[in-house]
């Protein structure tokens, strides 16, 4: 019995660990593997343009806490982020409570607002540039026509972060928008019916009461994945502004491709990934505890 | 304290008419029940009397006074939700405080954090509390007021939409299938805890549910609802022993009711080939249903209370379903093999045969003229004086 028992459990084991190992060789290839070479990298002085490199120990970061270009995309991020994400979540959760009570043209809204999520943003931003223009631009051709402007959005120093939060705000509304719709569907409808007998009827109580608290958990997850994105700002920096003007716009993705691939500084750049990489984690870390605990019913 | 009146209600969704004209009074501190079927109807006529539907045609009244234009605050009406719908990020506390929360504090005073800088209120809020725990006490879950409603087994739940809905002091009380998802032994439980409940506040309940048995013990008076239609209202006792049709008598009583095809000949009626002697004055016509109930019928033959009033069918044993304290007979007419008669007898009961379980082949059931129910083709209820056919005396001679 127990020799039929125990090659059973063997057996057993072998068939979960073949099963686990294309997932985990995977995860292993393209999460862990590139992570570790990041560190080892961040410690080296590695360059693309030269053959061979030594071990710095952990001069890159003491050279990236010392950098005026850190601070300043530090900075830059940090205030890009600041104008995008009250935005991008205020935005998107008013779109998506206008849009919830509608019967008719629920999807055909829905399908308006999430457009612009399924374009490529490489693409939409030239034609956001355009609109931008600070002479031929529509915005400012309307602007004038109003007796204002010109503005020049994305080269005056002042402007050129909230303008491409703007364009940020344009692409991502629509996809929290579906997230705060799923989060809103999910709560169960009855709970508005005990509430209108309750006496929970004013919008605004049944708001603050109902909605907002049984929308906390798609709430922190919006929250976090739209931080991520606001420090993941790359896209339109490296095609409409370059960082500039001046080092206006360098923020910290634009900085690490600077570091990396057009001064070749590879170690350094690594440290900087490092560094992002310490944000992102804490950023998951929040969402992981915060839906862990007091927004889990 | 309150008597309701419904009157010529209709409801429909798109283009399924729902309820097609319902008109019902419930009397000040009555328990009534609204049963039927699912999609019969039931569930919106509750909540239209609630207000969270407002019906297409007909009048709400309350006390006398329509409230077809108040809100469902307004009405002043408790409800208990099929899920119970309870809050899940408050604590139980705060659940059961929510309704004297609204109805007594201005916004101001109630808008999060307001509580500590406005003052003024303390008193409320004590106040507030203080119910809270009195009605929480009542329901035997003050132990549970920190708790959230993820923490609490379902019996505990329900209390506490219970003490929700109690706390307001409503004038009526609205419950929407509140047992259904307990446990079978929970259930009979928490059906006595609220007929006690009914008792000792004197509210006026209306009751939804689709369990016939349900409706059957709490309930002062039943009304029953088929595809958006009232088919009869009326004490339990009524709906089982006085049926207005068919599909009254199929819907009270467990096992179902044994429907007879039957014609009616002169000096009683054609089960198949069976003979049926009873006295009746009606036009010899083909379609005609004999209702005689599970519990009406017995194992016919020598021991038969009071022979010559008795009516024998001679029947086949199909099979039997042993319950225990009794057993559910399936038996059919030889030339009527697809209609089931079912028996319930009685396995402990003095003059049942112990061998009841091991009955097979021919068996005679017996049975009371004044247990048949007399249905027309179309399925309603053909009165007869019944208290008067058992005695009547062409019935006894027929008999004989």
């Amino acid at each position: 019995m127990t020799v039929v028992k125990g090659s059973l459990a063997r057996r057993r084991t072998r068939l979960a660990y073949a099963l686990v190992a294309p997932a985990s060789l995977l995860i292993l290839l393209i999460y862990v593997g590139p992570i570790i070479a990041v560190i080892l990298a961040s410690m080296t002085d590695y360059t693309l343009i030269r053959d061979g490199f030594a071990f710095v120990g952990a001069e890159n970061y003491t050279n990236m806490f010392a950098d005026a270009a850190f601070a300043n995309a530090l900075k830059n991020t940090v205030i890009y982020a600041a104008c995008f994400l009250p935005a991008a979540f205020v935005v998107s959760l008013l779109l998506a409570l206008a849009i919830q009570s509608r019967k008719r043209f629920r999807s055909v809204l829905e399908v308006i607002y999430f457009l612009p999520v399924t374009s490529t943003l490489a693409a939409m931003a030239l034609v956001w540039a355009a609109l931008m223009d600070s002479r031929q631009g529509v915005f400012n051709n309307t602007l004038q026509l109003v007796g204002l402007g010109p503005i020049n959005f994305l080269g005056n120093p002042d402007i050129v972060l909230p303008a491409l939060a703007a364009i940020s705000l344009w692409s991502i509304i629509g996809f929290n928008m579906v997230l705060f719709l799923a989060g809103l569907t999910a709560i169960p409808k009855n709970l508005y019916d005990a509430a209108a007998i309750d006496g929970i009827d004013h919008p605004v109580d049944r708001f603050l009461r109902i909605t907002w608290p049984m929308l906390a958990p798609t709430s922190v997850f919006v929250a976090v994945t739209t931080s991520i994105t606001a420090f993941k700002l790359f896209d339109t920096v490296a095609l409409l502004t370059k960082g500039g003007p001046g080092r206006a716009s360098e923020v910290y993705l634009y900085l690490t491709f600077l570091e990396g691939f057009e001064y070749f500084n590879m170690g350094y750049a690594a440290a900087l990934s490092v560094f992002f990489l310490g944000i992102i984690f804490l950023f998951a870390l929040v969402q992981m505890l915060m839906s862990d605990r007091r927004v889990n019913y | 304290m309150a008597r309701l009146s419904l009157q010529g209600i209709r409801k429909s969704f798109d283009k399924t008419e729902v309820l097609k004209g319902i008109s019902l009074e419930v009397e000040d501190g009555e328990f009534m029940s609204l049963v039927g079927a699912s999609g019969c109807g039931k569930s919106t006529l509750l909540r239209i009397i609630a207000g969270l539907e407002s019906p297409d045609k007909g009048t709400v009244s309350i006390d006398g006074r329509p409230v077809d234009e108040a809100n469902p605050k307004e009405r002043n009406i408790a409800m208990v939700f099929q899920d119970y719908a309870l809050y899940p990020h408050m604590t139980v506390a705060q659940n059961m405080a929510m309704p004297l929360i609204m109805g007594r504090l201005p916004m101001r005073a109630r808008l999060p954090g307001m509580r500590l800088l406005i003052p003024g209120f303390t008193s409320v809020w004590r106040d507030i509390a203080g119910q809270v725990e009195a009605v929480a006490r009542q329901l035997r879950i003050d132990h549970l007021l920190e708790r959230r409603p993820a923490q609490l087994s379902g019996g505990q739940r329900q209390r506490v939409a219970l003490g929700r809905a109690l706390v307001r002091n409503p004038h009526l009380f609205l419950m929407d299938e509140p047992l259904s998802n307990l446990d079978a032994k929970l259930r009979v439980q928490v059906r006595k805890e609220i007929v006690e409940l009914h008792h000792s506040t004197n509210l006026t309940f209306v009751y939804v549910t689709h369990d016939q048995i349900e409706a059957m013990t709490m309930s002062d008076r039943v009304a029953l609802l088929q595809e958006g239609q009232l088919l009869q209202v009326g004490t339990p006792d009524d709906l089982y022993t006085d049926p207005d049709s068919l599909n009254v008598a199929r819907f009270i009583g467990s096992p179902e009711v044994n429907i007879l095809p039957a014609q009616a000949v002169q000096g009683g009626f054609n089960v198949g080939e069976q003979f049926i002697p009873f006295a009746h004055d009606l036009t010899p016509r083909s379609d005609l249903f004999l209702g005689v109930r599970p519990e009406d019928l017995m194992i016919g033959g020598s021991q038969a209370l009071g022979a010559q009033q008795m009516i024998t069918l001679p029947v086949t044993h199909k099979s039997q379903e042993d319950l225990g304290g009794e057993i559910i007979l399936h038996t059919a007419l030889k030339s009527l093999p697809d209609v089931d008669i079912r028996a319930r007898l009685q396995k402990a009961a003095g003059g049942v045969d112990a061998n009841i379980r091991n009955l097979r082949g021919e068996i005679t059931l017996a049975f009371t003229a004044s247990a048949i129910r007399l249905f027309d083709g179309a399925g309603q209820r053909i009165r007869t004086d019944e208290g008067a056919v058992a005695t009547h005396p062409a019935l006894k001679e027929i008999a004989q």
